[in-house]
């Protein structure tokens, strides 16, 4: 164990996502030895994202005003919704550059193990937004393990009074791995997504 | 024992650290395991979608000093994949993972008729021949039963006197008009008559009740059940009633009982797994 302000720093960056205790302690010793400079702008940008990032009102994606880049781009196909867990998938499927359509961020997945029901998630937002027969297509794309499915799942049903066309991405296989590498589950579960963006 | 072998259903799984995660797996021979999965977070990783939650799975596992390590895994059966096609067939298949594991408290103590109850529930979740909560609440009471709390069903559990009135969750179970505490709850005969279907088996008598005799059943058995473990279970008020399948009667011409229980009569009929169990 350090003295008391290094410690900190060591439990508040443990606290982040994706962060054990061995990476907390290197990142916290490369601030030790970082530019004063350097450090002050790491903080500054760490209070300005909480100050001036909001959740666009439409779609739940992040924003720097009320309303997010691609809800106000007139060029994205308003007749499409790609319904995703957070903000980040927004980010990894822009980069496809495959998707012209909008977005609906959940703000995560179904795990009733974990408390989280439907209704801790932006579900009736969505509903809103297909209220007015715009959209014809809705893509799930939540993640392709247990609560991402079940969360298309219950959407998919959900919706169904609706009419729409609602399709899921075949997604899960690990991005550049052979097929032959693939564990059987999500090979499957590939397969299973393409035979519903045939239907 | 530092490497072993064994058969099990995933509970949960729990991130830790960077890309590893804890998996709480109910086994066959050595009860309750907590084993790190490492890697298991990352897209290339070998273990895949193999320990997610309801995978039926043959691991080996290196024992540690705090938690075990896994080292391979064999899928046996993903019912993850049946159940999450269907919402409520999932919410209840994740009431019954998450109830075995606060009902198990201990880890690595033997809970071969707990675990064998768990198999059944899911095979028939997954099977989709009976209503999920029918499942689920069959499951439930079987699960209190294993775990020395099977409510009294048939006579007063304060006195034992045959005519039964009211249902006394402090009490036990079913109590008579003279025992019974003020506010105890007084169901319909034929709820009382659903839970000692459920509680054996008798499937066929527990598909043709009505829908809400289940209801009340099920208000029941979750309520005796959340007094039992002195904590709610968080996924029950996720379960959904509704349940899209086809009419489920008689689909079952052999009469079998799908969850596999073995109702104390007929224990010792199962030696080799009576002979597991030490
Ligand atoms: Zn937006
Ligand atoms: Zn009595």
């Amino acid at each position: 164990m350090y003295e008391g302000v290094v410690q900190n720093l060591i439990d508040e960056l443990g606290l982040l996502p994706g962060v054990g205790p061995k990476s907390a302690q290197r990142i916290a010793f490369h601030v030790l030895a970082a530019d004063p400079a350097d450090v002050k702008r790491l903080a500054h940008a760490l209070l300005e994202v909480k100050e001036k990032v909001r959740f666009c009102r439409i779609c739940g994606n992040v924003a720097a005003e009320d309303e997010c880049r691609i809800c106000r781009d007139p060029r994205r196909d308003p007749q499409v919704i790609c319904v995703v867990e957070e903000s980040k998938d927004v980010v990894a499927i822009e980069k496809t550059r495959e998707f012209r359509g909008r977005y609906h961020v959940l703000g995560g997945a179904i795990s009733p193990i974990d408390g989280i029901g439907p209704d801790d998630l932006k579900i009736r937002e969505l509903m809103a937004r297909l209220a007015d027969g715009q959209v014809t297509e809705l893509i799930l794309a939540t993640d392709p393990n247990l609560e991402g499915e079940a969360t298309a799942t219950y959407l998919a049903r959900l919706v169904k009074p609706m009419g729409l066309k609602v399709t899921r991405l075949a997604s899960g296989l690990p991005v550049g791995g052979d097929l032959e590498y693939a564990d059987e589950v999500t090979l499957g579960r590939a397969f299973e997504g393409r035979r519903l963006l045939d239907v | 024992m530092s490497l072993y072998r064994d058969e099990g259903v995933v509970l949960r799984t729990q991130k830790l650290g960077e890309a590893d995660r804890i998996i709480t797996i109910l086994t066959r021979r050595t009860g309750k395991v907590r084993g790190v999965a490492k890697g298991v977070r990352r897209t290339m990783s070998r273990f895949g979608a193999r320990l997610e939650p309801f995978s039926h799975v043959d691991l080996q596992l290196h024992a540690g000093r705090s938690l075990d390590v896994i080292t391979q895994v064999e899928t046996l059966r993903p019912y993850g994949e049946a159940l999450v096609t269907d919402y409520p067939r999932y919410t209840a298949g994740t009431a019954m993972l998450e109830t075995a594991d606060r009902l198990i408290m201990g880890e690595k103590e033997p809970a071969l008729r707990q675990f064998l109850l768990m198999l059944g529930g899911l095979r028939t979740l997954a099977e989709g021949t009976h209503e999920p909560r029918l499942v689920l609440d069959a499951f439930f009471l079987r699960s209190l039963a294993v775990a020395g709390y099977a409510p009294a069903l048939s006579g007063c559990a304060r006195c034992g006197a045959e005519a039964v009135r009211a249902f006394a969750i402090a009490s036990g179970g079913v109590v008579c008009g003279a025992c019974r505490p003020a506010g105890a709850a007084v169901p319909a005969a034929e709820t009382i008559a659903l839970m000692i279907a459920l509680l054996r088996g008798d499937w066929a008598a527990a598909d043709a009740s009505e829908s809400r005799h289940r209801t009340e059943c099920s208000g029941l058995v979750a309520a005796y059940l959340q007094w039992h473990l002195e904590q709610g279970i968080r996924s029950l008020r996720h379960v959904e009633r509704e349940w899209a399948g086809r009419d489920p009667v008689g689909r079952d011409p052999a009469g079998r009982d799908p969850i596999g229980w073995e109702w104390p009569e007929r224990r010792a009929s199962h030696p080799e797994e009576a002979a597991r169990t030490r």
